[in-house]
């Protein structure tokens, strides 16, 4: 016990005397907390439109205000012909190009059927997609609103109408903030402990000291523990800052779930996590390696844990990579206690896999660990 | 204890088709200033990490401090202790945290280790230094402070690897008063070096060539043997026919 005192004591004393790694740790996953949440935003604004009226009828001009002022579409200028309207797409100044036939008051009244063509700069496609969705949607209540100006309220309508009312359970409002917020915390937290570890074990063979630690009667447990608990209790404290100062302060959020719960399943991963620090850390020699193989599996982490796409529409082969990466767990428990308050119930599995996942990992890594010395 | 403090017989370490040490048989005396020479890629190295428990012999036997190199390693740490050229102490960490550390490493009281940093901190003067970070310190002294580190525990042995690379010679000539006190305290020490005349210094030298001793003997008796005036001399005799020199 005395030992591992020592060690602690030592560590905490290096940690806390390294002026350029204690901003990394503390400040940066903090800051970064505050500025990613706000880039990596799905919802589409400032679609730049171009406008191509034939028809220069009120009804025409009604309709283009109603697009410009849903605060979705910003007007990028009228053109009198579709090939300067896609010379502006071609330019990148209109993603969106949309075209009113001539006679569309006329026809639309007469006939009451009307075509409108649409063009989109489908280069940033999900900037196409859904703009092309917002646009549709646009003129279909402008159509429904037409509609119920024409008809006079009947007792029986000939075409049935099917009307969509949503509700969006967990999240009403769709904030993205409350959805990005915990996965992009969780990340933080993965990215700082699973770099510190494997770099400050890696440090100490880089500058030998590991070899005088090993003519020493320390025990590689007592060297081990003396080098993760540290980093786990950092793990701990940043998730605090994170989900207390950054999270409840700057974005409102409340974990829906129990707080407990959520300290539990991160104490579990942080121990997954940092194994796979130390495992790293066995395979290198130098801290160039220990970085250059934790970034090409942090990216990973990051790409296949489902925090910015969704799991379940990836292709088979990626999903099994998802499935084996510890981080596409913390974040799906992240999103479930905080949004939806699960409870340990519905979490269960997860507590059990990223228990084998720290089991594994630790596993492993003290195996290795003891055959290189 | 035995008239042994170590003790190999055909001591080897191969790795795939390298025989790093190649039947190394020799002992050390408790008290003795035991001299491990050998040019560069000699295997003095490799001799010393089998001796310190941290690579386990592929062939022969071996005793350090009474305790078998292959089973009890754990025993032996407790019993060396051990300071290299380059790297011995933290150096972001203070002087005064540094004994604390190693001291408390070996078992040490917090007594024992406040007793023993002050009368270490008096006989190097490091008074003024104590709060200082290691990193902070001149070479020589650092050297020095290591020193002391390794032996704090009051060690059956100190092995010292290439102890004074780098320090000036009147350090070395402090680093070497060091020594001997240790010696007179009854510390075997075991120190490899490339300068010799600290090799004069030795009450017994080995010299390694291409993984075998080739020479053991004390200094005089060595010179005598080969005709020279110097260690100098000795060792260029023996190892310019070296086959794994780098120079």
């Amino acid at each position: 016990m005395r030992t591992i005192k020592l060690l602690l004591q030592k560590e905490f004393r290096q940690i806390f005397r390294n002026k350029t790694l204690l901003p990394l740790i503390f400040i940066v996953p903090l800051v970064q907390l505050l500025i990613l949440p706000l880039a990596a935003d799905y919802e589409i604004k400032n679609i730049s439109i171009s406008v191509v009226d034939h028809d220069h009828s009120t009804y025409s001009r009604n309709l283009i205000t109603t697009i410009i002022s849903s605060g979705y579409f910003r007007l990028a200028g009228y053109d009198p012909s579709y090939n300067a309207a896609i010379h502006k797409v071609e330019h990148d100044k209109a993603d969106l190009i949309l075209e009113i036939p001539a006679g569309f008051e006329k026809t639309l009244v007469r006939e009451s059927l009307e075509q409108l063509f649409i063009a989109v700069n489908a280069i940033n496609g999900v900037k196409a997609n859904i703009g092309g969705a917002y646009l549709s949607s646009i003129i279909n209540n402008y159509n429904a609103d037409l509609r119920a100006q024409w008809i006079q309220p009947v007792r029986f309508n000939s075409a049935p109408i099917i009307e969509i009312t949503t509700s969006n359970w967990f999240n009403p409002f769709m904030n993205y903030n409350l959805f990005m917020v915990p996965g992009i915390l969780a990340i933080l937290i993965t990215m700082v402990g699973g770099y510190m570890c494997a770099l400050n074990i890696v440090k100490e063979k880089e500058i030998g000291t590991i070899e005088q630690i090993n003519v020493t009667p320390i025990k590689k447990y007592h060297f081990i523990l003396g080098k993760l608990i540290p980093f786990w209790v950092i793990g701990i404290v940043v998730f605090t800052f994170g989900l207390f100062i950054i999270g409840r302060l700057i974005y409102g959020i409340i974990p829906a779930g129990s707080i407990l719960l959520l300290y539990a399943f991160l104490s579990i991963y942080l121990v997954a996590l940092l194994g796979f620090g130390l495992l790293i850390s066995t395979y290198s020699e130098t801290q160039q390696q220990a970085m250059s193989i934790a970034f090409f599996f942090v990216m990973i982490f990051i790409m296949m844990s489902g925090l910015f796409t969704s799991i379940d529409s990836m292709p088979l082969w990626a999903k099994t990579i998802a499935n084996l990466n510890p981080v596409t767990y913390f974040i799906e428990v992240m999103r479930m206690i905080v949004l939806k308050g699960s409870g340990f119930d519905d979490i269960k599995l997860h507590f059990l896999i990223i228990g084998i996942f720290a089991i594994f990992l630790n596993g492993w890594a003290v195996m290795n660990y003891k055959k290189t010395s | 204890m035995t008239t042994t403090v170590i003790k190999t017989e055909n001591l080897t370490k191969r790795f795939g088709d390298f025989i790093a040490v190649d039947k190394i048989s020799f002992e050390v005396h408790p008290g003795e200033i035991f001299g491990f020479l050998g040019a560069n890629g000699a295997g003095k190295t490799t001799a010393m990490r089998m001796l310190c428990g941290l690579s386990i012999p592929s062939n022969g036997f071996a005793t350090v401090a009474g305790y078998d190199v292959y089973k009890e390693t754990e025993q032996i740490k407790k019993s060396i202790g051990y300071m290299s050229q380059k790297f011995s102490l933290y150096e972001d960490l203070t002087v005064t945290e540094n004994i604390h550390f190693f001291g408390g490493i070996y078992g040490l009281s917090d007594k024992q280790i406040k007793e023993k940093s002050t009368e270490l901190i008096q006989k190097l003067e490091l008074e003024d230094q104590t709060k200082k970070l290691v990193k902070t310190l001149p070479l020589g002294w650092k050297q020095k402070l290591a020193f002391s580190v390794a032996i704090i525990h009051q060690p059956q042995i100190v092995f010292l690897d290439e102890p004074t690379g780098g320090v000036d010679p009147v350090t070395r000539r402090q680093f070497w008063d060091l020594i001997y006190d240790a010696a007179d305290k009854g510390i075997t020490v075991f120190v490899t070096t490339h300068y010799m005349d600290e090799a004069e210094y030795c009450h017994r030298v080995s010299i390694m060539v291409d993984g075998s001793i080739k020479a053991l003997d004390s200094p005089s008796a060595l010179k005598k043997q080969f005709s020279a005036d110097s260690m100098d001399k000795v060792f260029y005799e023996l190892a310019r026919g070296a086959k794994r020199s780098d120079n």
